[in-house]
């Protein structure tokens, strides 16, 4: 089982496709839509995350390339440095994927990288330096 | 039953004295009732930690050979204030860095400044020290440049003329574009709300009208222990008050001091916010002797009966929309005009949590003793207050 990150990026007249359900379908991949902006008339532009056999993620990836939807890896990652993190929270309520999480018990912060698609929003945030972006 | 100071220290110095933080008090008042948890607890614990910009440090460097009365000077190229005696300086949390672009590239970084030299200089590292002078016939160098230790420096006293405020706001920003502020980042139209209180557990949300609290009184302050050395700067008593006397909007303040070189880097943290500017995190903890059960009922304050005020950051008048509880604040979402915030905090709760847990193990292990204030603040019936400037020629 291979595991990839995706950046789409579609034309307005591929807004109304299953797109989403011809991957899951037809070449059995989960879909795990990390963060999406759809409206009609406009590009849309959704990251997801595909887990499946490797050669159905690329088989995949061609068939939306076909369609013309402009592929591009995510080539960012996000770094959270815990020793550095002082667990203020100002982070929360701005990730846009809820890749932070706050145990409102211990009031601790933890970071899920799966739900992450390194928008750099918590690094321009954090008052601590805890967070780096890392070009791939 | 009322309890003197000097009885709760005689019990610390016997190893009987109780001690529970402000959070454990709840649960005690909850469980027992305020007679029966007065009698038994001797202190509570009370802790904050966030950025505090009226904090810096005076520093005794030591003289050179010649010596120099120092007129400018710099500490990892952070500019310091050197208007005193001839080698005392006095750096401040806010101070950037020479040459930061500041906010010329909006928005500004911020990345070092004089917060960061006081982390880095309590953390043990080197720093460069550069001084300039005008020279006389006693202070005849003009120059000087070198790299300083902490555990060189004659004196490094960490002096902050206001901390810990009691209360602040709620900031949003219902403007049409993102701001950026000593508050955080406030995404437009209400898109999320920052907060910066420990609540419950905050020092002076603890002791609301300054009755136990005051000048003179032994504290944790930035990992080691300090004193307060007076009222902080705008401190501002006469403002409104629930019917528990916890005031509804930033009130009461302190001034602290103590040794830097007896604290860590892990309760005094450089700060950089993102379009404003530098500071310095501050790990502030006071105990509360329960004298009485007036001061238990007190110190079993919390999150829900206090309220803070929810102000615009995003227009210029700083308008109010309304008043949140911490509780509501803590649980991660608020009602503001019928929208539904997320909220952000700037103060870490977690770690006030755990220095109001480092004092209570201080205490019970006989290493801290509680002082009898020698003065008080002034207080909601004294008529000081904080304020605004009047501009005149």
């Amino acid at each position: 089982m291979a595991k990839r990150t995706l950046v789409l990026r579609f034309p307005p007249h591929l807004v109304n496709e299953a797109i989403t359900y011809r991957l899951v379908k037809d070449y059995g991949l989960a879909i795990n839509i990390l963060s999406a902006r759809v409206k009609p008339q406009e590009e849309g532009n959704v990251v997801i995350g595909v887990e499946g056999e490797k050669t159905k993620i690329e088989e995949g990836v061609d068939y939306l390339k076909r369609l013309g939807v402009k592929i591009q890896p995510l080539v960012q990652d996000i770094l959270w440095n815990q020793e550095e993190c002082t667990h203020c929270t100002l982070c929360i309520p701005l990730c846009p994927t809820e890749a932070f999480i706050l145990n409102r018990e211990s009031m601790e912060v933890s970071f899920d990288k799966e739900r992450c698609i390194a928008c750099g929003l918590c690094v321009k945030v954090c008052p601590y330096h805890a967070l780096e972006l890392l070009l791939g | 039953m009322a309890k003197t100071i000097d009885e709760i220290k005689e019990r610390i110095k016997k190893g009987q004295v109780v001690v529970v933080t402000a959070e454990e008090m709840i649960d005690l008042v909850d469980k027992e009732g305020i007679k029966k948890a007065a009698r038994k607890v001797d202190v509570v614990t009370t802790a904050t930690f966030g950025p505090m910009c009226s904090s810096g440090i005076f520093i005794n460097f030591g003289h050179s050979s010649p010596k120099i009365k120092v007129e400018k000077v710099w500490l990892n190229e952070v500019p310091a204030y050197a208007g005193l005696a001839a080698v005392d300086v006095y750096l401040g949390a806010t101070e950037l860095q020479e040459r930061d672009p500041a906010n010329r590239v909006y928005p500004g970084e911020f990345r070092y400044g004089g917060g960061h030299v006081i982390e880095d200089l309590v953390a043990g590292k080197d720093i460069n020290l550069k001084a300039t002078a005008y020279g006389t016939d006693c202070y005849p160098r003009k120059e000087l440049e070198t790299m300083v230790n902490i555990k060189d420096l004659n004196e490094v006293t960490l002096f902050n003329p206001r901390n810990g405020y009691q209360n602040y706001n709620v900031a949003v920003n219902t403007s049409d574009r993102v701001i950026y502020t000593y508050m955080g980042l406030l995404e437009p139209h209400l898109g999320n709300a920052n907060y910066c209180s420990a609540g419950q557990l905050s020092p002076l949300l603890n002791d609301p009208l300054y009755e136990v609290i005051g000048i003179g009184t032994r504290i944790f302050l930035g990992g080691g222990v300090g004193y307060i050395a007076w009222w902080g700067t705008q401190h501002n008593p006469g403002v409104g008050r629930g019917d528990n006397e916890v005031p509804r909007v930033e009130a009461g303040t302190m001034a602290t001091i103590g040794d830097a070189k007896m604290m860590n880097p892990k309760y005094l943290r450089g700060t950089s916010m993102r379009g404003y500017g530098v500071t310095l995190s501050v790990g502030l903890g006071v105990p509360i002797p329960v004298l009485n059960e007036r001061v238990a009922k007190f110190t079993a304050v919390r999150d829900e009966e206090i309220y803070a005020p929810i102000v615009d950051y995003g227009r210029e008048a700083n308008q109010f929309l309304g008043e949140v509880n911490y509780k509501q604040l803590r649980s991660g979402k608020v009602i503001i005009k019928g929208k539904e915030v997320s909220t952000g905090g700037i103060s870490s709760y977690k770690r006030a949590r755990e220095i109001a847990g480092i004092l209570k193990k201080w205490i019970k292990e006989g290493k801290f003793f509680l002082t009898q204030p020698v003065a008080k603040f002034p207080g909601k019936e004294s008529e000081y207050v904080f304020r605004p400037l009047r501009e005149r020629r």
